[in-house]
């Protein structure tokens, strides 16, 4: 089945998160394909490369950075979430100015079109922490 | 990005006040995009989401924008399949006939028929 994971939860502030990749994982061991993987709302900080958890918790960042570069999955924040929550690319810190680019490499920037997008060419749509 | 040939049948779920997260714009966000991509579109209120209705809202006293206003902007995106689910404008004192764009007021069943009939259904 083609899948696309909605993801609206940060990492630690909620088990949904964890929840998105865990599901993700197992789907892709399944056999399964990932069409997308969406980050939208507080979602947007499971792609802040910044997160520095203590080094006896699991790392999700690290973790979903490992899983979109193993399986070349099409990972993207929603811009202007990510925006607003200060997770930027290098391209958009230079354009706005600011003094980090905290954005994981494994992770693209784009609209909400993308997430139309991905309606309309999965099979299903999984949704987490909303 | 694929060609979007085959329109869904998508419900939006507002579940949320108009001021007291983002889920209530980030939730408006969503339908506005797949609108503009022609999707097919259930807007469904209920629970606290129903307060989004509120005629008269005065956001700009907290600093915020006025969400009503780009409620009213969703005929314009050929959005009008509007529901509010009537015991949550009931148990919040809110008047069908007086809020701050025209929806039709509908049961939890009927809502229930809604989602059945989807593609896709989110909630925020």
């Amino acid at each position: 089945m083609k899948l696309t994971v909605l993801v609206h939860s940060a990492p630690y502030s909620s088990e949904a998160a964890y929840s998105a990749y865990r599901f993700t994982s197992s789907a892709l061991a399944a056999g399964h394909e990932i069409y997308r993987l969406f980050f939208y709302y507080d979602g947007v900080h499971n792609s802040n490369a910044s997160s520095t958890p203590p080094q006896d918790e699991f790392d999700l960042v690290k973790a979903w950075s490992e899983l979109i570069k193993t399986h070349k999955l099409d990972a993207i924040s929603c811009v202007s979430s990510a925006l607003r929550r200060g997770v930027l690319d290098p391209q958009e810190a230079t354009r706005y100015e600011k003094e980090a680019a905290s954005m994981g490499a494994q992770f693209v920037l784009s609209g909400l079109g993308q997430l139309v997008d991905a309606n309309t060419n999965s099979d299903r749509v999984m949704s987490f922490g909303a | 990005m694929s060609t979007l040939q085959s329109p869904k049948t998508i419900t939006f779920i507002s579940r949320s006040t108009p001021y007291g997260s983002g889920r209530a714009k980030a939730c408006l966000d969503m339908v506005l995009s797949a609108a503009a991509f022609e999707q097919k579109i259930n807007l469904v209120f209920m629970d606290d989401g129903v307060w989004q209705l509120q005629a008269a809202q005065k956001p700009k006293s907290i600093d915020a924008k006025d969400l009503s206003a780009a409620l009213s902007a969703l005929p314009l995106f050929d959005v009008n399949n509007i529901f509010a689910e009537s015991k949550s404008l009931s148990a919040r004192d809110l008047d069908p006939a007086s809020l701050a764009i025209g929806v039709k007021a509908c049961s939890a069943e009927a809502i229930a028929v809604l989602i059945r009939e989807s593609d896709v259904v989110y909630q925020l």
